[in-house]
């Protein structure tokens, strides 16, 4: 699917330069290469204020251009940062890895053997299990925020690791995704056949339907991830112990506390940095698989 | 039920007609398939769902001025004082104001920049596509805490602005965070619409441009009507995200005294619970979710009976 998708947008960005490109308006053009180029600015100069200000000591932070390289420090700021308070900036990044990547891929394994016993098996109470977690897609994550707290501190578990890693691993955006993908892509003479050959269901489904599902499981990843990593209520809500901390909480826990303790802004800066500098790559890396992920979103 | 069923027999054809029995023969493999995903299901969802309503009933009562304090059933008491909580409804009505402006904002510039990166006009469309799209993996709290340095007049390096423009004043800090959702989610929604472009047949766009049609004229008339579906889902999407609001007033109250602890419906739950008020904020919680769905509905509702006529 993300291949036909992509070879006919290049096919059609390509014909479209050569049979159309010539004849366009010369202001039309510069006028939108100048609408992109305002934009670019507007979308990137933070993060290169938050990179340039990151290179920069205390004393040099209010007083040099805050757009270009003072002296280059950023190596020591980093090492400072991490040295700070018992190295608990490493342990945040540690929590986040674990809330967002173990969290995401573990919902997704769910979320997609799920999807795929509701597409692939005809049983009864199929449809009730499906319209049950499809309406579970229209509650939104920060509703349950609350309700998961009273729930957690009646078996005594707030302020754990679990409290938000558990609930992060339900995805009924997933369920959704890969019933519709499984039921596309996944053809019964093909599980029929593995039957005939004596593959059992679930071996079946590791070995075989897994890989057939792959674009559709990248996106529900994806998607989970990013709902993790933005969720800022639930931790918000459930944490105290700074050691369960995601970073998120914990930059913004160091953010409350400047105004007493003013070492903290420059950390504020180089930890913000460095959290999201491992997710723009990862985002950039898989591109593609957004594009094809969301044209599927949209199918419906 | 019978739709899916009835699809899966005419692609399967004439040939198979014995597979179509109702119970199934590999109940152990759908237990193994269902059932893990379905018992964090009840448990961190439709639970949370069920114990917020159950919550929101009680209500404290108290023996005398210092006995102990217990919860007995209250019925709908705590939605009376949610109905008359003057801070709730005026969040409620900011975050309104918000979504009013910033939405159509918002979307209106990714619809803009898909249809340009879907046009011949703009070179390096791979360069801005991905510009555009970096700021959706900043969290929303390092975004909000970046702009809240950005914004202040001593830190910001746009000082001739930041000093004369108080961005954090009361009046406008709700469009200083306007900003930073803005930022954030534009290259998203930009993506979607794009994806969307991608998919239409560009045969169309010949015809039209071998009868004269323009740029302009092609994207008005061609391009906005077919990837009308992906706006719309934008639309719900953002809708939902905008009443729920939370991250970026939270932060934002570490750089401007105008956002107070009842700023959006979200931090008023979270106050209410850090009073603490579980039952009221439970009923805030639940009144939240019902007109956070109410609103994507009608919205879904309206805008398809438009489409029909």
């Amino acid at each position: 699917m993300s291949a036909t998708g992509t070879a006919s947008g290049a096919a059609k960005t390509s014909s479209a330069n050569m049979s159309l490109g010539a004849r366009e308006n010369p202001f039309s053009r510069t006028g939108a290469m100048i609408v992109m180029g305002v934009f670019t600015v507007y979308f990137l100069m933070p993060i290169w204020w938050l990179f340039v200000s990151a290179t920069k000591d205390r004393s040099q932070f209010t007083s040099t251009n805050p757009l270009w390289f003072a002296e280059f420090n950023l190596v020591e700021n980093v090492r400072e940062l991490i040295d700070y308070d018992q190295g608990i900036f490493l342990t945040w990044i540690a929590n986040s890895a674990v809330y967002t990547v173990g969290g995401a891929l573990l919902g997704t394994i769910l979320a997609g053997m799920c999807g795929y016993a509701l597409a692939k098996y005809p049983f009864r109470g199929r449809e009730v299990i499906f319209n049950v977690v499809l309406g579970g897609v229209l509650v939104p994550a920060t509703a349950l925020a609350l309700p998961l707290f009273l729930i957690f501190s009646q078996v005594q578990l707030t302020n754990t690791f679990w409290s938000v890693f558990l609930p992060s691993l339900v995805s009924p955006f997933g369920v959704y995704l890969t019933r519709i993908y499984a039921a596309a892509s996944v053809p019964d003479e093909l599980l029929e056949a593995a039957r005939l050959d004596g593959s059992g269901e679930v071996r079946t489904f590791f070995s075989m339907s897994v890989r057939l599902m792959f674009p559709a499981l990248v996106t529900v990843f994806l998607f989970q991830f990013v709902a993790i990593w933005n969720n800022f209520f639930l931790p918000l809500i459930m944490l105290r112990d700074e050691s369960v901390f995601p970073v998120t909480l914990g930059l913004y826990s160091w953010n409350t506390q400047v105004n007493q303790i003013p070492e903290l802004r420059g950390y504020v800066l180089v930890g913000a940095l460095l959290s999201i500098i491992p997710l723009i790559l990862i985002f950039l890396l898989l591109q593609r698989f957004w594009r094809s992920g969301l044209g599927a979103g949209s199918v419906k | 039920m019978t739709t899916t069923q009835i699809t899966t027999a005419v692609r399967r054809g004439a040939r198979t007609p014995t597979r179509r029995r109702r119970s199934s023969p590999h109940r152990k493999a759908i237990a193994v398939f269902v059932l893990p995903f379905g018992v964090l299901f009840a448990l961190f969802y439709a639970l949370p769902v069920g114990y917020a309503v159950w919550q929101s009933m009680l209500t404290v009562e108290r023996e005398g001025t210092f006995g102990a304090a217990r919860e007995v059933f209250g019925g709908f008491v705590q939605y009376q004082q949610v109905f008359s909580n003057g801070p709730f409804w005026s969040s409620v009505g900011r975050v309104l104001t918000f979504g009013a402006v910033q939405v159509p904002v918002m979307l209106g510039l990714a619809l803009i920049f898909a249809l340009l990166l879907d046009s011949p006009l703009v070179r390096g469309k791979r360069f801005f596509r991905l510009a555009f799209f970096v700021p959706y993996a900043v969290p929303g709290v390092v975004a909000a805490i970046m702009w809240g340095f950005l914004y202040s007049p001593n830190l910001s390096p746009f000082t001739v602005a930041t000093q004369n423009i108080e961005f954090l004043s009361a009046d406008l800090v709700l469009w200083a965070m306007a900003n930073v959702v803005t930022w954030v989610y534009v290259g998203y929604n930009m993506l979607i619409i794009y994806s969307s472009l991608l998919a239409i047949p560009t045969e169309l766009y010949e015809a039209a441009r071998l009868d004269g049609a323009g740029q302009f004229r092609i994207a008005w008339s061609i391009k906005i009507p077919l990837v009308t579906p992906a706006i719309l889902l934008t639309t719900v999407f953002s809708i939902i995200g905008t009443l729920q609001l939370l991250a970026e007033p939270q932060v934002f109250r570490s750089f401007s005294s105008a956002v107070t602890s009842t700023f959006t419906p979200n931090l008023t739950i979270y106050s209410t619970s850090s009073i603490p008020n579980f039952s009221l904020a439970a009923a805030f919680s639940v009144v939240l979710a019902l007109a956070t769905f109410v609103l994507s509905f009608a919205f879904l509702k309206f805008t398809q009976r438009k489409g029909d006529q």
